[in-house]
Protein backbone atom coordinates (compact mmCIF):
# COMPACT_ATOMS: atom_id res chain seq x y z
CA UNK A 1 0.00 0.00 0.00
CA UNK A 2 1.63 3.30 -1.05
CA UNK A 3 0.15 6.45 0.39
CA UNK A 4 0.11 10.13 -0.73
CA UNK A 5 1.29 11.20 3.04
CA UNK A 6 3.89 11.99 5.44
CA UNK A 7 5.32 7.78 6.08
CA UNK A 8 5.20 5.04 3.53
CA UNK A 9 2.39 3.32 5.22
CA UNK A 10 -0.18 5.50 4.80
CA UNK A 11 -2.84 4.03 2.53
CA UNK A 12 -4.75 6.94 0.07
CA UNK A 13 -7.98 6.49 1.32
CA UNK A 14 -6.74 7.74 4.98
CA UNK A 15 -6.03 11.53 5.81
CA UNK A 16 -2.93 10.79 8.57
CA UNK A 17 -1.75 8.01 10.10
CA UNK A 18 -3.89 8.45 12.88
CA UNK A 19 -6.87 8.05 10.93
CA UNK A 20 -5.77 4.90 9.87
CA UNK A 21 -4.67 3.55 13.25
CA UNK A 22 -8.21 4.69 14.47
CA UNK A 23 -10.54 2.57 11.78
CA UNK A 24 -8.20 -0.36 11.76
CA UNK A 25 -8.44 -0.53 15.42
CA UNK A 26 -12.64 -0.39 15.06
CA UNK A 27 -12.68 -2.81 12.37
CA UNK A 28 -10.79 -5.12 15.19
CA UNK A 29 -13.18 -4.12 17.56
CA UNK A 30 -15.92 -5.27 15.25
CA UNK A 31 -13.89 -8.73 14.57
CA UNK A 32 -13.72 -9.00 18.45
CA UNK A 33 -17.38 -8.58 19.13
CA UNK A 34 -17.88 -11.44 16.50
CA UNK A 35 -16.02 -13.59 18.26
CA UNK A 36 -17.53 -12.64 21.65
CA UNK A 37 -20.63 -13.84 19.80
CA UNK A 38 -19.07 -17.16 18.26
CA UNK A 39 -18.01 -18.21 21.66
CA UNK A 40 -21.54 -17.24 22.88
CA UNK A 41 -22.85 -20.23 21.11
CA UNK A 42 -20.31 -22.40 22.61
CA UNK A 43 -21.16 -21.05 26.21
CA UNK A 44 -24.66 -21.36 25.35
CA UNK A 45 -23.88 -25.47 24.63
CA UNK A 46 -22.11 -25.74 28.05
CA UNK A 47 -25.10 -24.12 29.95
CA UNK A 48 -27.56 -26.08 29.03
CA UNK A 49 -25.69 -29.16 29.25
CA UNK A 50 -24.85 -27.91 32.60
CA UNK A 51 -27.95 -27.07 33.61
CA UNK A 52 -29.34 -30.03 33.04
CA UNK A 53 -26.66 -32.82 33.81
CA UNK A 54 -24.66 -31.02 36.91
CA UNK A 55 -23.37 -34.85 38.04
CA UNK A 56 -21.18 -34.88 34.40
CA UNK A 57 -19.50 -31.99 35.11
CA UNK A 58 -18.94 -33.16 39.48
CA UNK A 59 -17.62 -36.25 37.94
CA UNK A 60 -15.75 -35.14 34.76
CA UNK A 61 -14.25 -33.05 37.82
CA UNK A 62 -11.81 -36.19 38.77
CA UNK A 63 -9.94 -36.43 35.12
CA UNK A 64 -9.10 -32.53 34.68
CA UNK A 65 -6.02 -31.51 36.89
CA UNK A 66 -6.86 -27.75 38.07
CA UNK A 67 -3.11 -27.40 38.58
CA UNK A 68 -2.80 -27.10 35.06
CA UNK A 69 -5.32 -25.17 34.66
CA UNK A 70 -3.88 -22.76 36.94
CA UNK A 71 -0.26 -22.91 35.11
CA UNK A 72 -2.29 -22.37 31.76
CA UNK A 73 -3.71 -19.34 33.25
CA UNK A 74 -0.63 -17.42 34.76
CA UNK A 75 0.77 -18.22 31.37
CA UNK A 76 -1.61 -16.58 29.57
CA UNK A 77 -1.99 -13.50 31.91
CA UNK A 78 1.74 -13.00 31.59
CA UNK A 79 1.57 -13.25 28.07
CA UNK A 80 -1.36 -10.26 27.88
CA UNK A 81 1.12 -8.05 30.03
CA UNK A 82 3.98 -8.67 27.25
CA UNK A 83 1.31 -8.32 24.13
CA UNK A 84 0.12 -5.00 25.96
CA UNK A 85 4.04 -4.31 26.76
CA UNK A 86 4.29 -4.59 23.20
CA UNK A 87 2.07 -2.40 22.39
CA UNK A 88 4.04 0.52 24.47
CA UNK A 89 7.43 -0.03 22.70
CA UNK A 90 5.87 0.01 19.40
CA UNK A 91 4.10 3.43 20.61
CA UNK A 92 7.32 5.09 21.95
CA UNK A 93 9.61 3.36 19.23
CA UNK A 94 11.55 0.82 21.33
CA UNK A 95 12.10 -1.37 18.89
CA UNK A 96 14.38 -3.63 20.71
CA UNK A 97 11.55 -3.48 23.28
CA UNK A 98 9.09 -4.60 20.95
CA UNK A 99 11.56 -7.51 19.41
CA UNK A 100 11.74 -8.98 23.00
CA UNK A 101 8.06 -8.66 24.26
CA UNK A 102 6.90 -10.06 20.96
CA UNK A 103 9.71 -13.31 20.97
CA UNK A 104 8.53 -13.46 25.11
CA UNK A 105 4.31 -13.74 23.84
CA UNK A 106 5.26 -16.33 20.79
CA UNK A 107 6.87 -18.62 23.45
CA UNK A 108 4.58 -18.02 26.29
CA UNK A 109 1.84 -19.57 23.65
CA UNK A 110 4.06 -22.09 22.47
CA UNK A 111 3.72 -23.30 26.45
CA UNK A 112 -0.15 -22.98 26.84
CA UNK A 113 -0.15 -25.50 23.69
CA UNK A 114 2.64 -27.72 25.02
CA UNK A 115 0.63 -28.02 28.64
CA UNK A 116 -2.61 -28.32 26.36
CA UNK A 117 -1.22 -31.19 24.20
CA UNK A 118 0.00 -33.31 27.39
CA UNK A 119 -3.42 -33.00 28.81
CA UNK A 120 -4.93 -33.86 25.50
CA UNK A 121 -2.83 -36.85 25.00
CA UNK A 122 -2.97 -38.11 28.54
CA UNK A 123 -6.98 -37.89 28.28
CA UNK A 124 -6.93 -39.72 24.80
CA UNK A 125 -4.61 -42.32 25.88
CA UNK A 126 -6.75 -43.34 28.41
CA UNK A 127 -9.75 -43.60 26.50
CA UNK A 128 -11.56 -40.24 27.23
CA UNK A 129 -12.36 -39.00 23.72
CA UNK A 130 -15.52 -37.15 22.77
CA UNK A 131 -18.81 -38.35 22.07
CA UNK A 132 -19.64 -42.17 22.32
CA UNK A 133 -16.03 -42.59 21.84
CA UNK A 134 -15.44 -42.30 25.60
CA UNK A 135 -14.63 -45.03 27.42
CA UNK A 136 -12.42 -44.79 30.15
CA UNK A 137 -10.21 -47.25 30.72
CA UNK A 138 -9.53 -49.71 33.12
CA UNK A 139 -6.20 -48.12 34.38
CA UNK A 140 -7.44 -43.92 34.96
CA UNK A 141 -10.81 -45.42 36.50
CA UNK A 142 -8.48 -47.29 39.26
CA UNK A 143 -6.11 -43.82 39.89
CA UNK A 144 -9.20 -42.21 40.69
CA UNK A 145 -9.75 -41.50 44.35
CA UNK A 146 -12.60 -43.37 46.44
CA UNK A 147 -15.52 -41.28 46.14
CA UNK A 148 -15.10 -41.17 42.44
CA UNK A 149 -14.59 -45.21 42.43
CA UNK A 150 -17.60 -45.74 44.54
CA UNK A 151 -19.84 -43.73 41.71
CA UNK A 152 -20.91 -45.51 37.99
CA UNK A 153 -19.18 -44.05 34.80
CA UNK A 154 -22.09 -41.58 33.72
CA UNK A 155 -23.54 -43.01 30.76
CA UNK A 156 -23.42 -39.24 28.90
CA UNK A 157 -19.77 -38.57 30.22
CA UNK A 158 -18.59 -38.30 26.41
CA UNK A 159 -20.77 -35.47 25.79
CA UNK A 160 -19.24 -33.54 28.46
CA UNK A 161 -15.54 -34.25 27.03
CA UNK A 162 -17.60 -33.29 23.11
CA UNK A 163 -18.16 -29.90 25.09
CA UNK A 164 -14.75 -29.58 26.83
CA UNK A 165 -12.46 -30.69 23.48
CA UNK A 166 -15.07 -28.35 21.40
CA UNK A 167 -14.70 -25.29 23.50
CA UNK A 168 -10.67 -25.53 24.86
CA UNK A 169 -9.61 -27.07 21.13
CA UNK A 170 -11.14 -23.78 19.69
CA UNK A 171 -9.57 -21.76 21.99
CA UNK A 172 -6.66 -23.93 21.41
CA UNK A 173 -7.08 -22.71 17.71
CA UNK A 174 -7.05 -19.26 18.64
CA UNK A 175 -3.81 -19.61 19.87
CA UNK A 176 -2.25 -21.20 17.25
CA UNK A 177 -3.38 -18.47 15.15
CA UNK A 178 -2.26 -15.96 17.32
CA UNK A 179 1.36 -17.36 17.40
CA UNK A 180 1.52 -17.10 13.57
CA UNK A 181 -0.03 -13.21 13.96
CA UNK A 182 3.34 -12.86 16.57
CA UNK A 183 5.75 -14.21 13.94
CA UNK A 184 4.22 -11.94 11.14
CA UNK A 185 4.55 -9.22 13.69
CA UNK A 186 8.21 -10.10 13.71
CA UNK A 187 8.83 -10.17 9.95
CA UNK A 188 7.57 -6.93 10.01
CA UNK A 189 9.47 -5.63 12.81
CA UNK A 190 11.39 -3.09 11.06
CA UNK A 191 8.41 -0.80 9.93
CA UNK A 192 7.11 -0.15 13.23
CA UNK A 193 7.23 2.61 15.15
CA UNK A 194 5.18 6.21 16.86
CA UNK A 195 3.91 6.43 13.66
CA UNK A 196 3.23 3.26 12.64
CA UNK A 197 2.10 0.27 15.24
CA UNK A 198 -1.76 -0.49 14.48
CA UNK A 199 -0.84 -3.81 13.51
CA UNK A 200 0.73 -4.71 16.74
CA UNK A 201 -2.04 -2.74 18.66
CA UNK A 202 -4.76 -5.08 16.70
CA UNK A 203 -3.06 -8.54 17.11
CA UNK A 204 -2.31 -7.42 20.79
CA UNK A 205 -6.37 -6.42 21.03
CA UNK A 206 -7.28 -9.95 19.44
CA UNK A 207 -5.07 -11.79 21.84
CA UNK A 208 -6.44 -10.43 24.80
CA UNK A 209 -9.70 -11.54 23.74
CA UNK A 210 -8.30 -15.15 23.33
CA UNK A 211 -6.96 -14.70 27.59
CA UNK A 212 -10.49 -12.96 28.49
CA UNK A 213 -12.20 -16.69 26.83
CA UNK A 214 -9.57 -18.54 29.02
CA UNK A 215 -10.37 -16.53 31.84
CA UNK A 216 -13.97 -18.19 31.80
CA UNK A 217 -12.88 -21.29 30.54
CA UNK A 218 -10.21 -22.17 33.35
CA UNK A 219 -13.13 -22.05 36.20
CA UNK A 220 -16.10 -23.11 34.18
CA UNK A 221 -13.57 -26.30 33.70
CA UNK A 222 -11.63 -26.94 36.01
CA UNK A 223 -12.83 -25.62 39.33
CA UNK A 224 -16.23 -25.33 38.99
CA UNK B 1 -3.88 0.55 38.49
CA UNK B 2 -4.68 4.62 38.96
CA UNK B 3 -1.27 5.32 37.29
CA UNK B 4 -2.00 7.65 34.48
CA UNK B 5 0.06 7.87 31.78
CA UNK B 6 2.83 9.54 30.04
CA UNK B 7 1.06 11.64 27.21
CA UNK B 8 -2.48 12.81 27.59
CA UNK B 9 -5.75 10.71 26.53
CA UNK B 10 -6.43 12.53 23.71
CA UNK B 11 -10.07 12.76 21.69
CA UNK B 12 -10.13 11.14 18.11
CA UNK B 13 -8.17 13.29 15.69
CA UNK B 14 -5.98 15.20 17.91
CA UNK B 15 -2.90 14.71 19.65
CA UNK B 16 -0.90 11.30 20.39
CA UNK B 17 -1.87 7.87 21.52
CA UNK B 18 -2.31 6.99 24.80
CA UNK B 19 0.67 4.71 26.26
CA UNK B 20 -0.06 2.49 29.04
CA UNK B 21 2.47 3.03 32.25
CA UNK B 22 4.82 -0.01 32.83
CA UNK B 23 2.93 0.75 36.55
CA UNK B 24 -0.62 0.28 35.28
CA UNK B 25 0.83 -2.52 33.33
CA UNK B 26 2.36 -4.92 36.29
CA UNK B 27 -0.28 -3.64 38.38
CA UNK B 28 -2.97 -5.22 36.12
CA UNK B 29 -1.47 -8.49 35.96
CA UNK B 30 -0.67 -8.53 39.68
CA UNK B 31 -4.42 -7.85 39.75
CA UNK B 32 -4.91 -11.11 37.91
CA UNK B 33 -2.82 -13.15 39.68
CA UNK B 34 -4.32 -12.65 42.84
CA UNK B 35 -8.07 -12.96 41.16
CA UNK B 36 -6.35 -16.17 39.69
CA UNK B 37 -5.35 -17.29 43.30
CA UNK B 38 -8.94 -16.39 45.22
CA UNK B 39 -10.55 -17.89 42.55
CA UNK B 40 -8.86 -21.21 43.00
CA UNK B 41 -9.04 -21.01 47.01
CA UNK B 42 -12.85 -20.09 46.74
CA UNK B 43 -13.40 -23.35 44.57
CA UNK B 44 -11.85 -25.20 47.32
CA UNK B 45 -14.71 -24.53 49.60
CA UNK B 46 -18.31 -25.82 49.63
CA UNK B 47 -20.48 -22.92 49.23
CA UNK B 48 -23.09 -24.92 46.91
CA UNK B 49 -24.86 -22.70 44.36
CA UNK B 50 -22.45 -19.71 45.25
CA UNK B 51 -19.40 -21.33 44.10
CA UNK B 52 -20.90 -21.02 40.56
CA UNK B 53 -21.61 -17.35 41.09
CA UNK B 54 -18.04 -16.54 42.60
CA UNK B 55 -16.43 -18.36 39.85
CA UNK B 56 -18.28 -16.36 37.08
CA UNK B 57 -17.75 -13.21 39.53
CA UNK B 58 -13.93 -13.29 39.73
CA UNK B 59 -13.81 -14.42 35.93
CA UNK B 60 -15.93 -11.11 35.11
CA UNK B 61 -13.59 -8.54 37.53
CA UNK B 62 -10.22 -10.38 35.61
CA UNK B 63 -12.11 -9.51 32.31
CA UNK B 64 -13.20 -6.30 33.53
CA UNK B 65 -9.26 -4.97 34.19
CA UNK B 66 -7.95 -7.08 30.76
CA UNK B 67 -10.05 -5.20 29.10
CA UNK B 68 -10.01 -1.48 31.03
CA UNK B 69 -6.43 -1.60 30.68
CA UNK B 70 -4.95 -3.95 28.27
CA UNK B 71 -6.92 -3.48 25.71
CA UNK B 72 -7.31 0.46 26.49
CA UNK B 73 -10.95 0.80 26.96
CA UNK B 74 -10.22 3.21 30.06
CA UNK B 75 -8.48 5.10 28.18
CA UNK B 76 -10.28 5.75 24.44
CA UNK B 77 -13.29 5.76 22.27
CA UNK B 78 -16.63 5.14 24.06
CA UNK B 79 -17.97 3.24 21.19
CA UNK B 80 -15.88 0.13 21.70
CA UNK B 81 -17.03 -0.42 24.76
CA UNK B 82 -20.11 -0.33 23.54
CA UNK B 83 -19.20 -3.09 21.19
CA UNK B 84 -17.88 -5.10 24.11
CA UNK B 85 -20.57 -4.65 26.36
CA UNK B 86 -23.27 -4.77 23.82
CA UNK B 87 -21.97 -8.65 22.51
CA UNK B 88 -21.54 -9.47 25.60
CA UNK B 89 -25.05 -8.86 26.66
CA UNK B 90 -26.29 -10.56 23.69
CA UNK B 91 -24.42 -13.31 24.30
CA UNK B 92 -25.58 -13.34 28.15
CA UNK B 93 -29.06 -13.19 26.71
CA UNK B 94 -29.15 -15.73 24.52
CA UNK B 95 -27.32 -18.43 27.29
CA UNK B 96 -29.53 -17.21 29.63
CA UNK B 97 -33.02 -17.22 27.76
CA UNK B 98 -31.68 -20.94 26.06
CA UNK B 99 -31.46 -21.87 29.87
CA UNK B 100 -34.75 -20.61 31.27
CA UNK B 101 -36.06 -22.43 28.60
CA UNK B 102 -34.58 -26.13 28.78
CA UNK B 103 -35.08 -26.29 32.93
CA UNK B 104 -38.52 -25.69 32.05
CA UNK B 105 -39.21 -28.32 29.75
CA UNK B 106 -36.78 -31.03 31.40
CA UNK B 107 -39.50 -32.23 33.99
CA UNK B 108 -41.62 -32.94 31.27
CA UNK B 109 -39.26 -34.34 29.31
CA UNK B 110 -38.28 -36.37 32.58
CA UNK B 111 -41.71 -37.44 32.87
CA UNK B 112 -41.98 -38.99 28.71
CA UNK B 113 -38.71 -40.21 29.36
CA UNK B 114 -39.78 -42.66 32.25
CA UNK B 115 -43.02 -43.57 31.13
CA UNK B 116 -41.98 -44.84 27.89
CA UNK B 117 -39.49 -47.11 29.58
CA UNK B 118 -42.34 -48.72 31.53
CA UNK B 119 -44.50 -49.58 28.00
CA UNK B 120 -43.10 -52.92 27.27
CA UNK B 121 -41.69 -53.07 24.13
CA UNK B 122 -43.15 -53.48 21.01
Amino acid sequence: MSGGGSTPYLAVQFRDMEAQTETGKLGVWLFLGSEILFFGGLFTAYSVYRANHIELFRYAHFFLDWRLGAFNTFVLLTSSLSAAWAVRCAQLGQRRGLRLTLVVTFLLAAVFLVVKYFEYSHKLHNGIAWGAACHPSAEILASLPDTARALPVPVHLGTFFSIYYLMTGLHGVHVLVGMGLFAWLLRRLPTFGPDHWGAVDGVALYWHLVDLVWIFLFPLFYLI
Amino acid sequence: MTERDTSASSPAGHGRPHVVSPAALLGTVAFLFALTVVTVAVSRLDLGAMNVVAALGIATLKAIAVAAIFMHLRYEGRFHVVVLVGCAIFAALLVGFVVFDTTRYQPDLRAHEAAAARRPAR
